[in-house]
């Protein structure tokens, strides 16, 4: 009887878990597949599904979406530079403080994460400015560059961790062996922290794609402008067609959970581990 | 081989090869110095080059927005900082049932989390339109009266921007207390109901302990974060109405909007009392736990 009263409790709990995540999600999808006369309706589901409005999307037939190609290919592209640069960068100087004990790598890591400390709000109006000393904006590699910066000292921090990890007496064989520190980083290295470079990798493509703050300031033009912020033009009229951002919007949101979701057990682990290490 | 205490330090190799090392070290490392030095310190330090003019701070104190920002900011981060934390606690110690339709739920549990912002956050606006918006039609619906006016009501749109916050955030600090709740020996919790302890107890006398000091740090790490969460306010609310809603981050980004550089900085400057002791806090705990 206890153990009944007990499962109750829990599936009961069970139910407003469900609806406070869905909720909002479930509302992008109802609209996404109503037609503009029966998106307002409140009915929970639509009279007629319709796949109408991802039509219009890929057709480029409203005024919002005249560059809706232009514009994903833009986040795909600072995605995936973003991903490739930052594991480059963090690996580099993950390698060169925890395994050759560079001097000074101490202050270097340090320096990384009091960047990883600054609100990201906060850092943006600075690298604004900056940016348009070094004539980067409007230009795909000031979003690059800026969220390079912003990804690259969690990925040193979480890299250096699991690097640290790595038994010394490898290092000390390599030595024996006359390997140069380029063939211990190539040979040894890098296939023993595949798992924490994927799970690097994965962080900073999807933080690139997300962004929505450092892409709105940086980027203007409606053909160097990424996805994200397209997305937030369509708020700025009144009579902004909801069911087409709201489509918009999944299909926006739909690569980066499914990587999320691919990745899952690589970001769970690797990143939480590193997150909050108390 | 683990029974043989190693050195800790490798020993030291001829003078030539660690300088090759030692090269090679700097050489792996400069990429990153590069990119701090271009994209942290040089911003940082011109950006507090232009807050330098004490007149910008006389003009962002008259400006009567800037009171209520501060207010606002203050606000969502003991509010909606402490009540995600709170939930995040008590469901952690949900999800650690071990049940297989639990686990389940906990994948979903994690979408807010996986998918970006954008998209959620304008769904939630559309949700409380006055007008169109899900809630007051069905609020309509089965009262007959009008709903809120939602997010043209200054207190309510920061109720709800801090909401969005949390429904954002909170899957994240979940799974990090799930975590620190799974590392607690199952032994304790078996000696303690042994001892007949209640529920209550067991959480008072072996969770809480085992749990205290990661709740605190995540704490302070995610006001740190919440601080620069620009998103939550600005996709929701847009600062108004009558930027009432306002909090520093998205005031610092308006200023910069209008082109007024130096009350931008000077924004930040005057958050500078609120984050250099969280910063320090979590600069003092990273580095302590990296030394052990």
């Amino acid at each position: 009887m206890r153990k009944f009263y007990k499962e109750s409790v829990l599936l009961l709990l069970a139910i407003p878990i469900l609806l406070w995540t869905l909720l909002p999600i479930y509302h992008i999808f109802l609209f996404s597949i109503s037609s503009k006369d029966s998106a307002f309706s409140g009915a929970l589901w639509p009279d007629k599904p319709t796949l109408r409005n991802f039509g219009t999307i890929v057709r480029e037939e409203h005024f919002y979406l005249h560059h809706f190609w232009v514009q994903i290919w833009n986040s795909l592209w600072i995605a995936v530079a973003v991903g490739v640069l930052t594991l480059a960068i963090a690996t580099c100087a993950a390698f060169a403080i925890s395994r050759l004990k560079v001097k000074g790598g101490r202050t270097v890591m340090n320096l990384a994460l009091f960047t990883y400390f600054i609100p990201a709000a906060f850092l943006a109006i600075p690298m604004y400015k900056a940016m348009g000393a070094y004539g980067l904006l409007n230009s795909r590699w000031s979003l690059v560059l800026a969220m390079v910066t912003l990804a690259a000292p969690y990925a040193i921090w979480v890299l250096k961790q699991a690097s640290d990890k790595l038994p010394y007496e490898l290092d000390e064989a390599a030595r024996i062996d006359g390997a140069t520190p380029l063939q211990l980083f190539r040979l040894v290295y890098l296939p023993l922290m595949t798992p924490s470079l994927v799970a690097i990798g994965t962080y900073a493509l999807l933080l690139a794609w997300n962004e929505y703050l450092y892409a709105y300031l940086l980027l203007s033009h409606e053909r160097t402008i990424t996805l994200a912020v397209a997305l937030g033009h369509f708020i700025a009229a009144d009579d902004s067609p909801w069911e087409l951002l709201m489509a918009t919007g999944l299909v926006y949101a739909l690569p980066p959970a499914a990587i999320y979701y691919a990745f899952r057990r690589y970001m769970v682990g690797g990143l939480t581990a590193g997150a909050v290490k108390a | 081989m683990s029974s043989i205490a190693l050195p800790h330090a490798p020993p030291a190799p001829p003078a030539r090869r660690l300088s090759s090392w030692q090269t090679w070290g700097a050489i792996l490392i400069a990429p990153y110095v590069l990119v701090f030095l271009a994209f942290v310190l040089y911003p940082v330090s011109y950006g507090l080059w232009l807050a330098r003019d004490p007149a910008s701070y006389t003009r962002l104190f008259a400006d009567p927005i800037f009171v209520r920002t501060v207010v606002n900011t203050i606000i969502f981060l003991m509010v909606a900082v402490n009540l995600k934390f709170l939930l995040a606690l008590w469901l952690s110690g949900f999800f650690v049932h071990e049940r297989i339709w639990i686990r389940w739920l906990s994948v979903v549990f994690l979408l807010p989390w996986a998918v970006p912002s954008i998209p959620t956050i304008f769904s939630i606006r559309f949700m409380f339109n006055p007008e169109w918006g899900v809630i007051n039609s069905v609020i309509f619906k089965l009262t007959a009266h009008d709903g809120p006016n939602w997010l043209n009501d200054p207190h309510i749109g920061l109720g709800l921007a801090m909401l969005t916050h949390i429904w954002k955030s909170l899957p994240f600090w979940t799974l990090i207390l799930i975590a620190g709740r799974l590392a607690i020996p199952r032994e304790q919790y078996e000696a303690a109901s042994v001892d007949g302890a209640s529920a209550w107890q067991k959480f008072r006398y072996v969770t809480w302990p085992s749990l205290r000091t990661l709740y605190l740090t995540s704490t302070i790490l995610s006001m740190i974060w919440t601080l620069g969460d620009f998103n939550s306010v600005y996709l929701l609310t847009g600062g108004g109405p009558a930027d009432l809603t306002h909090v520093l981050a998205t005031l610092g980004i308006r200023y910069i909007r209008l082109d007024q550089v130096d009350l931008a900085m000077a924004t930040i400057v005057c958050a500078m009392p609120l984050v250099l002791p969280l910063m320090w806090f979590m600069m003092k705990n990273l580095s302590r736990g990296d030394r052990q």
